[in-house]
C-alpha cells in the first residue's frame, strides 16, 4: 500500500518497515516528534494488521489490589498511602474470597493481582492468597505481582528469584503483569521512585522470571518527566531483553495521571501523544505480539481509535479498577462485554475474547 | 473495487463528490485512509499550522419550549404544574452579568439561543437584543433557523423581514443549529414540531441575502441511515453555491442519556469518519470544526487530523448538550495546549474566522 506522507521523513521508516528491518533509535525519535500522525499511524495499522488481521483481542478479567499500604510511596503513584493512614486497606484472605466468591456467576478468564509493599504480610500470606484465588477460581488464570513485589517476596522469604518463583508457581501463579519498569533510566529512578527497584534489578528479575518459564508483559509510564530519547532507549532495552528471552507477552503504554500524586502539576497527557506511544511500540517493538491499548488509562473514546495505530488488545471487561481511578482518571469504571464487542466492531475491527495467552475462548 | 479508485481519483483532483460516492467513499474506505485523504484536504485549503478558537458563551435565554424534542433533555414544557418551576425566561440582569462575565475573560461573541417560548413575540427579541447592544460592544451570534422560524409565525411576519428586524436591533450572526439532519422523514420522527428542512434552509437563505453570514451543523447519531448524512450535507453544499453564506460546517453526535429516544450513543471512531467525510465532501466551506463539547478533548484533538481545523469555542457553558449528562469543559488555557501539542498554531479568531 502507497501511503501519501505529508511528514517525508517516515517514508524511511516505512520502507525499513517493508523490508523487515530493525529500527534504529534515531527512527524512534523521529516517530515520537513527526506531526505527520496520520501518517505514522498508517504504518503502525500496516504492521498491526499484518500481525493480527482484523482482530482485536480483550479479555474477561478481575482485578484485586489486596492492599493499598505501601513502603515505597513512589512520587507518581496515587493509590499508595501509609499504614494507619486514612482509607489505608489490606485485604485478609477471607475479604480475598469474599471478593472472589461476589462475582463468582460470571465467566472470569484472568485475575489480576497487584498490590503495595505491606510490610504487615508475610511470605506465607501471598502463598495463601494464591491458593485461595485458585481453589475458587481453577479455571482463570492467575497473573499476579510486578517484578517489585517479586524482589520484595524474595527479601521476605530469604529465597533467591527463582526459589521464589518457584514456590509462587507452586501456589498458582501463571503469569505475570509488566508494571513496576515506570522508565527503565536511573536519572528518572532517583527523581520518581528510589525506594523501589531500579533499572538494572527489573531487568535482572524480570529475565530470571521469563527463565523459570513464566509469561509477563511489559510496560511503560509516560507523561512525567521523561525525554524522548529516555523513551525510545526503554523501548530498545525491552526489545534487547526480548531477542534474548521470548518471554514478554504484551507491552502496555500507560500514561501518567498526576491527580492526588506528589506530582499534580503535570498536565495529563493529550491523545495525540497516547496514539503515538502505541505507535511507536507497534513500530520499535518488533519482536513483541501485542500492544495493548489501555482502556482505564487513556478513555474508551481514545482507545477505540488505537486499535488504528497499532494496539490490538483493549484489555479486560473491568468492572472495578482502583489504581487509576485514584489518580483522577474520567473513563468509566466498567465496561460490559456488549461494550466492549461494540466498541470494537464499530471501529471495524473483529472482537475476539481470549484467555491470558490469547487464545480464542469459544 | 474499481468504482472506489475512481472516486478516489476525484478527490486527489479535487473534484467534487456526489452523494452516492461520498456515501461508497464511507462505506468502504479504511479508517486512517480515509483520515488521511481528509488532512491532506485541509492542509490544501489551511496550508498553515494554525488552528483556530473562538472565545464565547453560550447564553440560553429561556428553556421553556413548546417544540419537545425527542433528542432534547434541555427544554421545559411551558405549563407550571408540568415543569415544576424549572422553566425559566432570562433576566436582565442575569444576562447582564453573563456578558460582563464573557468580556472580562477575553470572550468577543455570546451565542444566543433558547425554546420556543410561546408567550414571546418579536418585541421580546428586538427588546433582548437592543438592550444587549446598548450596554455592551459584543457580536450577537443567535437564534437557530428554528427560532426565526417560530419567531416569524408567532408574530405573523414573513421569515425575510423577521430577519431583517432582528439584524437592525443588533443581530450578526446566525448559529447553524436545530438542523439535526434536514431529510423530513427523520425530522418528522425526532422534532415533528420544529420547522421542516425547507424552512431551516430558506432562514439561511434569506438571512445570507440580506449579507449576514451563518454556521451549519448537523447532529447523527439518533434515528438517520447514512444516505440521510450525505442528503444533509448536499442541501447545505447546494445552498453554499447559491450564497456563500456559510462560514463553517460542525457535525457532532446526538447525546442519547435522559432524551427520549433510545439509542446507542455514536463512538468516536463512527465521529471522526463522519467529520473525515465532511471535509472531503464540502469542496465550498472553508473550515470544519470538531465538536470537544460532544468527544471531550481527547478526541477532539485527534479530529484536528481528520479534517477539522477549528476547535470551536471555549463555551464558558452549555445548558443543551449538558443536560444530556455531557460535561466536557475546556478553559482557554487547556483548549491551547491541546493544540500546541499537536504541533499546530493555536489563533482566537472571531466569527468570520479572522484570526484576532
Ligand atoms: S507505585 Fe507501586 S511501589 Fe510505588 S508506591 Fe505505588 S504501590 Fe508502592
Ligand atoms: S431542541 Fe430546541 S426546539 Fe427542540 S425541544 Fe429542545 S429547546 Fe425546544
Amino acid at each position: 500500500m502507497k501511503i501519501p506522507f505529508i511528514d517525508k521523513r517516515l517514508e524511511d521508516i516505512y520502507s525499513k518497515v517493508l523490508n523487515g528491518s530493525r529500527l534504529s533509535k534515531k527512527d524512534g525519535i523521529c516517530i515520537y516528534k513527526t506531526h505527520d500522525l496520520i501518517g505514522l499511524g498508517q504504518i503502525a495499522n500496516h504492521v498491526r494488521k499484518s500481525l493480527h488481521g482484523n482482530k482485536a483481542f480483550y479479555i474477561y478479567n478481575m482485578h484485586l489490589n489486596y492492599t493499598n499500604v505501601c513502603k515505597n510511596r513512589c512520587s507518581f503513584c496515587a493509590y499508595a498511602k501509609d499504614d494507619g493512614e486514612k482509607g489505608a486497606y489490606v485485604w485478609s484472605i477471607e475479604d480475598i474470597e469474599k471478593k472472589l466468591l461476589e462475582r463468582i456467576d460470571e465467566p472470569v478468564k484472568e485475575l489480576h493481582i497487584v498490590g503495595g509493599l505491606n510490610e504487615d504480610l508475610s511470605f506465607e500470606y501471598f502463598i495463601n492468597l494464591l491458593k485461595t484465588v485458585k481453589k475458587i477460581r481453577p479455571n482463570a488464570t492467575i497473573k499476579a505481582f510486578t517484578c517489585v513485589e517479586i524482589d520484595y517476596l524474595s527479601n521476605l522469604a530469604k529465597l533467591s528469584i527463582k526459589e521464589t518463583i518457584q514456590k509462587l508457581k507452586d501456589a498458582g501463579l501463571e503469569m505475570m503483569p509488566g508494571g513496576g519498569a515506570e522508565v527503565l533510566n536511573s536519572r528518572i529512578h532517583e527523581a520518581l521512585f528510589p525506594k523501589k527497584i531500579g533499572h538494572k534489578r527489573w531487568l535482572e528479575i524480570v529475565k530470571a522470571v521469563h527463565k523459570a518459564g513464566i509469561k509477563t508483559n511489559a510496560t511503560m509510564l509516560y507523561g512525567h518527566i521523561e525525554t524522548t530519547e529516555e523513551r525510545v532507549d526503554h523501548l530498545i532495552s525491552l526489545r534487547d531483553l526480548q531477542d534474548e528471552t521470548h518471554g514478554f507477552s504484551a507491552f502496555i503504554p500507560l500514561a501518567f495521571h498526576s491527580k492526588n500524586t506528589q506530582m499534580s502539576h503535570i498536565p495529563s497527557t493529550t491523545a495525540i501523544d497516547d496514539l503515538k506511544n502505541v505507535a511507536a511500540a507497534r513500530l520499535m517493538l518488533d519482536n513483541f505480539d501485542h500492544i495493548k491499548a489501555y482502556w482505564v488509562m487513556i478513555g474508551e473514546k481514545l482507545a477505540q481509535v488505537a486499535l488504528s495505530f497499532g494496539a490490538d488488545d483493549l484489555d479486560g471487561t473491568i468492572i472495578e479498577e482502583k489504581i487509576t481511578h485514584t489518580a483522577g482518571a474520567t473513563s468509566a469504571t466498567g465496561l460490559t462485554k456488549d461494550q466492549m464487542e461494540e466498541m470494537i466492531i464499530a471501529a471495524g475491527f473483529t472482537p475476539v475474547e481470549r484467555d491470558s495467552f490469547y487464545n480464542p475462548i469459544k | 473495487m474499481d468504482s472506489l479508485n475512481h472516486i478516489l481519483k476525484k478527490i486527489e483532483d479535487n473534484q467534487r463528490i456526489d452523494i452516492n460516492e461520498g456515501l461508497a467513499l464511507f462505506r468502504h474506505t479504511d479508517f486512517l485512509t480515509l483520515a488521511n485523504l481528509a488532512n491532506q484536504k485541509r492542509f490544501d485549503t489551511h496550508p498553515e499550522k494554525i488552528i483556530t478558537y473562538v472565545v464565547d458563551r453560550n447564553i440560553n435565554y429561556t428553556n421553556i419550549c413548546v417544540s419537545g424534542c425527542r433528542f432534547c433533555a434541555f427544554y421545559e414544557p411551558p405549563n407550571q404544574d408540568q415543569n415544576k418551576g424549572k422553566g425559566y425566561v432570562i433576566s436582565k440582569q442575569e444576562l447582564f452579568d453573563k456578558i460582563q462575565e464573557t468580556i472580562d475573560l477575553g470572550g468577543t461573541q455570546i451565542l444566543l439561543q433558547g425554546g420556543m417560548h410561546p408567550d414571546l413575540e418579536i418585541d421580546y427579541y428586538v427588546d433582548l437584543l437592543m438592550y444587549i447592544k446598548d450596554n455592551f460592544d459584543i457580536h450577537i451570534h443567535g437564534f437557530s433557523p428554528p427560532e426565526i422560524d417560530f419567531i416569524a409565525n408567532k408574530s405573523c411576519l414573513t421569515i425575510s423581514k423577521t430577519i431583517s428586524i432582528l439584524r437592525k436591533a443588533g443581530l450578526a450572526s446566525i448559529p447553524g443549529g436545530g438542523a439535526e439532519i434536514l431529510c423530513d422523514d427523520i425530522r418528522e420522527k425526532v422534532s415533528p414540531n420544529k420547522c421542516l428542512s425547507e424552512q431551516w434552509l430558506e432562514v439561511m437563505r434569506q438571512a445570507h441575502l440580506q449579507g449576514m453570514r451563518s454556521s451549519a451543523t448537523m447532529m447523527f447519531g439518533h434515528l438517520e441511515k447514512d444516505i440521510h448524512i450525505f442528503e444533509h450535507m448536499d442541501k447545505i453544499r447546494r445552498l453554499q453555491d447559491e450564497t456563500k453564506g456559510f462560514t463553517a460546517f460542525i457535525p457532532w453526535t446526538f447525546q442519547p442519556d435522559n432524551t427520549k429516544i433510545s439509542v446507542k450513543k455514536k463512538t468516536s471512531v463512527e465521529y471522526l469518519r463522519v467529520l473525515a467525510m465532511s471535509r472531503l465532501f464540502f469542496d465550498n466551506i472553508e473550515n470544519i470544526q470538531a465538536s470537544w463539547v460532544t468527544q471531550g478533548d481527547k478526541i477532539a484533538q485527534t479530529a484536528l487530523f481528520f479534517g477539522a481545523n477549528d476547535m470551536g469555542s471555549t463555551m464558558i457553558e452549555e445548558n443543551v448538550v449538558a443536560s444530556a449528562g455531557v460535561d466536557f469543559m475546556l478553559s482557554k488555557e487547556e483548549l491551547t495546549r491541546l493544540i500546541t501539542k499537536a504541533g499546530f498554531e493555536p489563533r482566537q479568531r472571531d466569527c468570520y474566522y479572522n484570526l484576532i
